[in-house]
């Protein structure tokens, strides 16, 4: 029977001379991470379904990771798609919701999503986010808005 | 037994540190901590005896965050006074009802996004925490099997009403294992009506024993020694880990539980304070339970 105290005091030892520092998950959304699609597109639902779910390969803003209401850019199921972070499950500051998944929906150069409902909630701040982020001669992002069921 | 004779000790040794003069003055041992001791001052200059049976049983527990928080670098005691003065203020508008981990609730908020301007939130209270103004809760439900957390500052102002659905408690202080649990355990109706309980009854504790999804987890809850979970169902060598990392000379160390409460004189004093307003927050607890007209408590 092996003793695991001493190899873990080894493993505790070597981080603190290397000067390497832990920390807890902090469930960012970064490059490579897998998403969860939420609305009814075909891709979607055959990629989520196939248990190959989109992989984020770049986000739309100055920072390296994404928030909730940001767009970023998905590999799914071999094509490069534009989605929105609808949901994300990092610890969120007061009021505003936090989710047990990364959710995404497909859209288009547009703005326009590539489904036609969103079965799951969206939060509300994305009223306000999306109308920011839209464009009048550009992409219309509030279009998702319309086929939402449910806000949070 | 261990709790109450504890709380003895730390009313004598602060009485004693006091008489050596160590308020303030930092502590030149070699230890790499400084052991900073907060003086005690008499707020009041008579009375040498302060009566402890003043403080009703439940201060403690239905206002925990008019205790501030027991760490010295964070302690001001002016900016303490300040906030709970607003504390009240704020209470005498709107009503913080009594709740606990476990309580099912519903909290109506001002959103600027959502239809009505209004936006209400249903969910079970997984953890609460914050001292004062800045005293928070974490409401969960699973809406359209999306799991949904919202954190709440209960003295924000933008909280229009704070509503307990079902008041009761749970075998453990932290419900957060609920999100690595079936997801039934954590889904509650938004439209649920408040359930009423009888006047002076003492609070209902629910034994509910949760079942978790298989893992991965959020966190090794095999470690936690939570009571509220089945059997987790886990190979010998995790049970074994989890030995490794107990510590059970903790609950027998009580200069851990010194740095972690506030002494019992300070916490008469603070209750000295509020004690004009005490009157008027329990009868806005009351006020909000006899609103309703059936009791339907079973």
């Amino acid at each position: 029977m092996m003793n695991v105290k001493p190899i873990l005091q080894l493993i505790v030892k070597c981080t603190r001379d290397a000067g390497l520092h832990t920390c807890a998950p902090l469930q960012q959304i970064q490059k490579l991470t897998r998403l969860r699609v939420i609305d009814n597109s075909e891709l979607g639902k055959s990629a989520m379904l196939e248990g190959r779910p989109p992989k984020c390969i770049h986000i739309y803003s100055k920072i390296r990771f994404g928030y909730t209401g940001d767009k970023v850019l998905v590999a799914i199921k071999g094509q490069k798609k534009k989605a929105i972070l609808t949901g994300c499950h990092q610890n969120q500051k007061p009021l505003m919701p936090k989710f047990d998944s990364n959710n995404i929906v497909l859209i288009d150069d547009n703005g326009s999503p590539l489904g036609t409902r969103i079965l799951f909630p969206i939060p509300t701040m994305l009223r306000h986010k999306l109308v920011e982020m839209s464009r009048p001669k550009g992409a219309d992002y509030t279009k998702i808005l319309a086929i939402a069921t449910r806000f949070v | 037994m261990m709790a109450g004779l504890a709380r003895m000790r730390i009313l004598s040794l602060t009485r004693q540190l006091a008489s050596l003069g160590l308020g303030g003055r930092r502590h030149t041992g070699s230890s790499a901590v400084p052991a900073k001791v907060l003086p005690y001052r008499k707020t009041r200059g008579d009375d040498d005896d302060v009566n402890m049976q003043q403080i009703p049983d439940d201060f403690r527990v239905v206002f925990p965050e008019f205790l501030p928080d027991p760490k010295p670098e964070w302690r001001n005691r002016l900016r303490e006074k300040l906030e709970r003065q607003d504390m009240l203020a704020r209470r005498a508008v709107m009503a913080i009802p009594e709740f606990y981990v476990g309580s099912i609730m519903g909290v109506t908020v001002a959103d600027p996004n959502a239809s009505g301007k209004i936006n209400r939130f249903v969910g079970i209270c997984i953890q609460r925490g914050g001292t004062g103004l800045r005293a928070w809760f974490i409401l969960r439900n699973v809406i359209d099997h999306q799991g949904i957390e919202i954190l709440y500052e209960m003295y924000s102002p933008l909280i229009n009403n704070i509503e307990v659905l079902r008041l009761e408690k749970r075998l453990d202080d932290e419900l957060l294992y609920l999100r690595d649990a079936l997801p039934e355990y954590s889904t509650f109706p938004l439209d649920m009506d408040p359930e009423l309980i009888q006047e002076g009854a003492p609070v209902p504790v629910n034994h509910l024993k949760v079942q978790l999804k298989p893992r991965p987890w959020h966190e090794r809850w095999e470690r936690k020694n939570l009571q509220g979970l089945l059997d987790l169902g886990l190979p010998e060598r995790f049970y074994k880990r989890a030995k490794l990392h107990e510590k059970p000379w903790e609950k027998f160390d009580l200069m851990k539980e010194y740095r972690a409460t506030i002494p019992e004189e300070e916490q008469a004093d603070i209750f000295r304070e509020i004690s004009p307003h005490y009157e008027q927050l329990e009868a806005s607890r009351r006020r909000a339970k006899r609103r309703r007209t059936k009791i339907i408590r079973s």
